[in-house]
């Protein structure tokens, strides 16, 4: 049921994507995100999606997992691409009425699917193969110039890991209290929009009392763990860039190479 | 005596064609006569909450059958409400699931959704109440305002407000004071000797089950090991340790004495039992130890 959403899940392993730095990782990610919206022609497009290809095969990570949180999102590219098909400008191939596809437009449509499968592909990967609080470290190392400017980074990020500590747990309650309420007769089944939004009264006000209730008992155990905040914090694991990292950047710099190069000496064909 | 429920052959695996398959419940077969009360026991994880939750229809079985009153309780899916109103299922920790303003309400939402009206759903609401022991002045309280005790009555009271002709109990006394253990252990008793409806009891407590079961099952390791009168079951001490449960303590001193070579009967019970065998045992010899 709500447990079967694969996206944003992590796989603990040992592969070599998974041994990365985190941070390394994010701001590959990041990079990455900028290179896939700067491909303008073909081959740059298939170096990409080449790469894609390699780091999805080094994360050691079932096809599988892959293609099901493609899933969520296949509404979303078939719709742009549709819209990007009847969008392009030059002599039409094909035309009834205002519709017409030109050359230019069925270009853009395999773009935008490309691009936005890929950038799907790679946000999966990073989720799959970093844990929740590899990642909000990371994003907290990378994000701490900012406190500069007075932004409470620490906190910010003990927020995330705690939001994403606590989706099983909630996720697990749900369950609970829906087979308890469902015991109970609850139908939540059948009915029209009304009664079904009306049939989720039991189940949210449960959830929402023990969301509170265990938001205390965390408050409670931080601070008799004497929490106060980052200030002259040591961290259990300290996350260093290894030569495997340089190794990832030199390819990513490699790939960033190859696009603009590609960007320059080809034809562009969108 | 006529059966209320009846598996055959009931398996259940979890998250099937998965790499997290499990097979949680595997070939069970029994049947539950109509106003016994049965005591289920069983280590953590031997199935026992997984199984009690195939009797009113929240899981399917992956294998076998659920027979209520004779009926596959499976055979129309789209009607597979009215089974959870037959079959009430108070679940371990029940307070978590109060939401109502009131306790009124939230004892009423069940007999509600069965269908019961004006009339009918107050008295029905009160008897429950009052079986569970929570006095009339809580009524219009909000359930949140309860103390601990007072909510797990209040969410007992709404499943038996239902009326339902088979009670299962996961637990009710778990995380109860003393006291309080006693208390509703005895008005479950009470409701079971009134209204003459089938109680299953899901306890790790021994000593509770030994009292007041008139039939025990035993799960170990997704399978049914066990299923026969009380008595019966504890006297089989060596087999329940192996499982990793235990006889009630005064079953165990009698059986050690036993061992011994006194003579006392085979399988005792309770305190009071033990202690009217103990007894002539003492006239007789004078001094025993």
């Amino acid at each position: 049921m709500v447990r079967d959403v694969s996206f944003g899940q992590y796989f603990p392993g040992k592969s070599p994507i998974h041994r990365l730095d985190p941070r390394a990782k994010i701001l590959m990610f990041i990079a990455y995100i900028v290179i896939i919206f700067c491909t303008f022609n073909f081959v740059s497009l298939g170096i990409t999606a080449a790469f894609t290809v390699l780091f999805l095969v080094c994360s050691q990570i079932s096809f599988k997992f892959y293609l099901k949180s493609l899933k969520l999102i296949i509404l979303i590219v078939v719709f742009t691409s549709v819209l990007n098909l009847f969008y392009g400008s030059g002599d039409p191939l094909w035309q009834w009425g205002i519709f017409k596809i030109t050359q230019d437009g069925i270009n853009r449509a395999i773009f935008v699917t490309v691009r936005i499968v890929c950038l799907i592909l790679a946000s999966s990967c990073l989720t799959f193969t970093t844990s929740p609080t590899e990642l909000t470290d990371a994003i907290e190392r990378l994000m701490k110039p900012l406190r500069v400017i007075r932004v409470p980074v620490h906190e910010i990020a003990m927020m995330m890991s705690l939001a994403l500590r606590f989706v099983p747990t909630l996720l697990e309650e749900t369950d609970k209290i829906m087979q308890a309420q469902k015991a109970r007769g609850a139908d939540m089944e059948s009915g029209g929009f009304v009664k079904r939004v009306r049939a989720l009264i039991p189940i949210l006000i449960p959830l929402f009392v023990s969301a509170f209730r265990r938001a205390y008992d965390v408050a409670t155990a931080m601070e008799c763990r004497c929490y106060r905040g980052g200030a002259g914090r040591t961290r259990m694991k300290q996350i260093h860039l290894s030569a495997r990292d340089f190794v990832a950047f030199a390819i990513l710099a490699a790939v960033i190479g190859g696009v603009i190069v590609c960007n320059i000496l080809l034809t562009a064909s969108i | 005596m006529s059966c209320v429920l009846e598996l055959k052959n009931i398996g259940f695996t979890y998250g099937r064609g998965t790499p997290f398959e499990k097979r949680a419940v595997d070939g069970v077969n029994l049947t539950i006569n109509k106003g016994e009360l049965v005591g289920v026991i069983g280590h953590t994880g031997s199935g026992k909450s997984t199984l009690m939750q195939m009797l009113n229809g929240l899981l399917r079985p992956t294998d076998g059958q659920v027979l209520l009153d004779g009926k596959d309780i499976w055979e129309q899916p789209k009607k597979i409400r009215s089974v959870r109103f037959k079959v009430g299922m108070v679940f371990q920790y029940p307070e978590y699931q109060l939401f109502e303003e009131t306790v009124y309400k939230d004892i009423a939402f069940g007999a509600q959704n069965r269908g019961m009206v004006r009339g009918e759903l107050d008295e029905a609401v009160r008897k429950a109440a009052e079986f569970t022991g929570l006095s009339p002045d809580l009524l219009q309280k909000s359930p949140f305002d309860l103390s601990g005790g007072e909510k797990r009555r209040a969410a007992i009271a709404g499943v038996i407000a239902m009326d339902p002709e088979v009670l299962v109990l996961d637990e009710p006394t778990a995380g109860l004071d003393p006291m309080g253990r006693e208390v509703l252990l005895s008005q479950i008793v009470r409701y079971h000797k009134e209204r003459k409806n089938t109680v299953l009891l899901v306890s790790h407590s021994m000593e509770d089950i030994a009292r007041v079961a008139d039939r025990v099952m035993v799960m170990n390791k997704s399978r049914l090991v066990m299923l026969d009168e009380t008595r019966k079951v504890f006297s089989h001490a060596a087999e329940l340790e192996k499982m990793g449960l235990k006889i009630p303590q005064i079953t165990k001193i009698i059986q050690e004495l036993r061992g011994r070579g006194f003579e006392l009967p085979e399988s005792v019970l309770t305190v009071d039992e033990a202690f009217a065998a103990l007894l002539p045992l003492l006239k007789k010899e004078g001094k025993i130890w």
